[in-house]
């Protein structure tokens, strides 16, 4: 929604916030230029939804003509697909799940990236017009120089930022809306390589689907050429730069992403991001064609399974199986439930034990039951 | 450049001429603008200066049927000359208002909204998901309303033919009105001045949210609302259990009404997932016969045992609620009781008694109702059971669950006295049955054998049982058992194995 009065209220209300609890970054006098073109802010939050919220929000409401924003900000460990990926394709979920670790989407195009505190994120936020990418980078870059002139660093075509030539320490994307548009990117600094390659990995085979591939590449931390950088010197050289090229303080705002009167309408936000119709349901669709091995009795059995995932949820189902392995009736209801319901482990757990409870209770009837759903509830 | 400013404002008047599609001010701002240029040069000649009375003409004998408009794929910037079509928020047959989002594309990591400019009906989408889409080429048909036509007459009347912009301007009484042919079409079909209208767009521009909300004030009538309008969902919030003494670690979501719209229109889904599964069950259990038994337990005695425990617990990193004491005195009752740890065939031939008490537990999570199990509890301690009662509610609100958690019972409590209520008729889950619904815990006065009132903490229970295999007396000898464990839970020392 866009409304002249409510923006330049919220934005007033933004700004006596903000300079009531501005936190200086830097030994100037705390004052905040209104007339300046440019603004930096600092999320004090790790939470990958709300940051990503924080975005939306200011995408969707802040009038950038006069004024541009960078928004810099850092997450505890999560997990971050393109707007039209796949997570199934992307990432390792049942290792996500063990590890506590978040799954989001975010709404610009491009690959998955893996975020936790070693790394850090810079968005540019600008009008549709001014939407520019190589600058941004290059902006990086130079700040990355004039902290530490001798790091080998440089833009390539592909919006990609690469130390040493050949080590990838920067990824990009971007949103263009109808009159404003953000580009934001990673910058490792600490992260975790260990997690980040295994996360990252997914062991799901015989998945087809049109969705957006990441392009994996060989990583390294920005720390690890010089131990002395830390994400907070990372996030100042940056902010410097930007004040530089856009003639404004070096001041960098904090901003809570759960402050509601500040960012009015921002948990709606944060709550969308969370939801499984977002996450998993926004996955283009995609078909599973893989041959399970069931080891039964000393002897294996091999079940081909085929489906069709459409908004996360399975649109067609087949499980090929021997004849009368499972009473066709129990066989049948259990396509018939899978059917239409999300391609999700918690509700097809759910569909299976509670199926489980309608039919004859015969433990050999009940032991081939578990085997076969526990494998296919190993593919979601 | 070879449009400057008046041609730029002549080309927007061409624009909302409905002639052209593509974005033109967007040529200006391009920097490579190599394709487009070649393309549209040619259409910007001198013809095109002296147009003003011959675009009145036009206007006037406008169509009278609805015009289809090709929308075209503005310029996305740096650039691009492609992009992929990734999703389509609309249909062909839609509606849709000017920028309203239209369709999701992406090119090279930048996913783009494109929104509409027009309001009208969409007639045909030219691309399906994941085809290749090219900047200036035909997006979708809009079917543009014949009054449109009318409308665009009056604004050329009104408006003088210089201030264009984007936007129409309207010069009335030294006040610059700001607003789109469409929202002056509105206006005017409404008989409303757009002066007397608060525009809250950007620079004070009048929305059509404006005019329809400037409308409800004269009529006091309710409109439809905007495609996009909706009432904001009342926020979900996991409430803190009351501070009853039962302290149950669960988040119990508030029953949250979905967004309505103004019209109320009934909303029909299929029925899924965990609700396919509720259907499964119940449909199953009521070909069981219930018949159901209820008593009061005083658990003044248990209440103070627990306050003792607790801090015992907590050390070992454990919570401890009352459930752990109610399964395990359910447990100890089934052994004096077998049979309500059976299971009936479905010919109600044969009855088979479990040997493990597999008592199962009624949790609630945001999907719904599940139904996991402490395995064997007749061989596990309070303790134990409160180990893994931690183990399931944690696993439960993550939603991660498996397979051996959620079957297997034999037996199942209910503790719906955590959400609220007293007496309760509990549905049984088959292959079990029997069930019990615990209600909520609660100060009330009673007397004591000495005839003095006193401050008892109340629960009352709820059994359902299948009449089939069980009856009235066994359940409440059975009820009786599990009673006097809890009343006076020293008692549960003697028979613990």
């Amino acid at each position: 929604m866009r409304c002249a009065v409510f923006k330049n209220m919220v934005l007033q209300s933004l700004k006596n916030c903000l300079w009531l609890s501005c936190v200086l970054r830097t030994p100037k006098a705390c004052f905040w230029s209104t007339a300046s073109g440019g603004l930096i802010i600092q999320s004090v939050s790790n939470d990958v939804y709300q940051n990503l919220a924080v975005e939306d929000w200011i995408h969707d409401h802040m009038d950038l003509e006069k004024q541009q924003v960078l928004f810099l900000w850092r997450n505890s460990p999560a997990v971050v697909i393109g707007r039209h990926q796949n997570p199934w394709q992307e990432c390792n979920l049942r290792l996500l799940r063990q590890k506590n670790i978040k799954l989001a989407r975010r709404r610009s195009g491009g690959g998955t990236v893996y975020h936790d505190l070693g790394n850090v994120n810079l968005t540019f936020f600008t009008t549709r017009k001014k939407y520019e990418r190589m600058e941004n980078l290059k902006l990086v870059v130079k700040a990355l120089k004039a902290l530490r002139p001798q790091l080998d660093v440089h833009v390539t075509d592909r919006y990609d930022i690469l130390l040493d030539r050949q080590y990838k320490i920067s990824g990009t994307a971007a949103k263009l809306g109808r009159t404003s548009a953000y580009h934001h990117c990673t910058l490792l600094c600490n992260a975790d390589k260990f997690v980040l390659s295994s996360v990252l990995k997914s062991p799901f085979k015989g998945l087809k689907s049109n969705a957006t591939p990441s392009v994996p590449a060989l990583v390294k931390n920005l720390f690890e050429e010089d131990p002395s950088l830390t994400s907070e010197m990372l996030l100042d050289a940056i902010a410097k730069e930007y004040a530089v090229q856009h003639q404004i303080d070096h001041h960098i705002t904090l901003i809570n992403p759960a402050d509601e009167t500040l960012l009015p309408g921002i948990s709606d936000k944060t709550n969308e991001l969370q939801t499984w119709e977002w996450v998993y349901g926004k996955t283009p669709k995609f078909s599973v064609s893989t041959c399970l091995n069931m080891v039964y009795k000393d002897s294996i059995l091999d079940v081909k399974v085929n489906m069709d995932v459409k908004h996360g949820r399975i649109e067609v189902c087949n499980i090929d199986l021997p004849e009368q392995w499972l009473p066709p009736g129990l066989y049948s209801e259990l396509v018939k439930s899978l059917t239409g319901s999300k391609f999700c482990p918690n509700e097809t757990t759910t569909l299976v034990t509670t199926l489980l409870r309608v039919c004859p209770q015969d433990d050999e009837l009940h032991t081939r039951w578990s085997l076969l759903c526990e494998n296919i509830i190993r593919l979601m | 450049m070879l449009f400057s400013g008046s041609s730029k404002k002549i080309i927007s008047k061409f624009y909302s001429f409905e002639l052209l599609e593509v974005c033109i001010h967007r040529v200006r701002s391009c920097s490579s603008i190599r394709f487009i240029k070649s393309k549209y040069v040619c259409v910007f000649d001198k013809s095109a200066l002296k147009f003003s009375h011959q675009q009145r003409l036009f206007r006037t004998s406008a169509v009278s049927c609805g015009q289809i408009v090709q929308f075209k794929l503005s310029d996305i910037g740096e650039g691009i000359t492609e992009v992929t079509v990734k999703e389509w928020y609309i249909k062909e047959g839609d509606t849709v208002s000017q920028f309203d989002s239209i369709c999701e594309v992406q090119s090279d990591k930048a996913s783009v909204t494109i929104t509409s400019r027009y309001d009208g009906v969409i007639r045909k989408l030219h691309y399906s998901i994941d085809d290749i889409a090219f900047v200036g080429k035909p997006l979708v048909d809009i079917e543009i309303d014949a009054s449109k036509g009318v409308a665009s007459e009056e604004d050329v009347v009104e408006t003088p033919p210089m201030s264009h912009e984007e936007h129409t301007h309207q010069e009335i009484k030294g006040h610059k009105t700001l607003a789109t042919p469409a929202v002056r079409r509105l206006a005017m079909e409404n008989n409303i001045k757009l002066s007397e209208v608060v525009g809250t767009g950007k620079d004070n521009r009048i929305l059509k949210e404006d005019i329809l909300n400037y409308l409800a004030k004269q009529t006091g009538a309710i409109l439809p609302p905007s495609p996009k309008a909706e009432i904001a969902p009342p926020q979900r919030k996991a409430e803190a259990v009351p501070a009853a003494p039962k302290d149950k670690a669960r988040k119990i979501p508030v029953p949250v009404s979905r967004p309505i719209a103004f019209a109320g229109k009934d909303k029909t889904e299929p029925v899924t997932g965990f609700q396919k599964a509720m259907v499964k069950t119940m449909s199953a259990a009521l070909k069981i016969p219930h018949f159901g038994y209820s008593d009061e337990i005083d658990l003044t005695q248990l209440v103070q045992l627990r306050e003792e425990l607790k801090p015992l617990a907590e050390i070992r990193g454990v919570k401890l609620s009352f459930m752990p004491f109610f399964i395990k005195a359910a447990s100890l009752g089934l052994l004096q009781y077998p049979i309500l740890n059976a299971s009936l065939d479905e010919n109600c031939q044969n009855v088979t008694y479990k040997a493990s008490h597999n008592i199962g537990v009624a949790m609630d999570t945001e999907q719904g109702l599940i139904v996991p199990n402490v395995k064997n509890v007749q061989v596990c301690s309070v303790f134990d059971i409160a180990v893994e009662l931690n183990r399931l509610q944690s696993l439960g609100s993550a939603g991660q669950l498996g397979t051996s958690d959620l079957t297997g019972g034999t037996f199942t409590l209910s503790n719906i006295g955590t959400i609220g209520g007293t007496y309760a008729k509990p549905v049984i889950l088959p292959p079990e049955v029997a069930i019990g619904a615990l209600g909520k815990i609660q100060a009330l006065p009673r007397f004591n054998s000495k005839g003095e009132v006193f401050k008892a903490q109340i629960m009352n229970v709820s059994w359902s049982a299948d009449h089939r295999i069980i009856d009235g007396a066994t359940m409440a000898r059975f009820s009786n058992l599990w009673k006097s464990y809890l009343e006076n839970p020293a008692s549960m020392l003697l028979d613990l194995k």
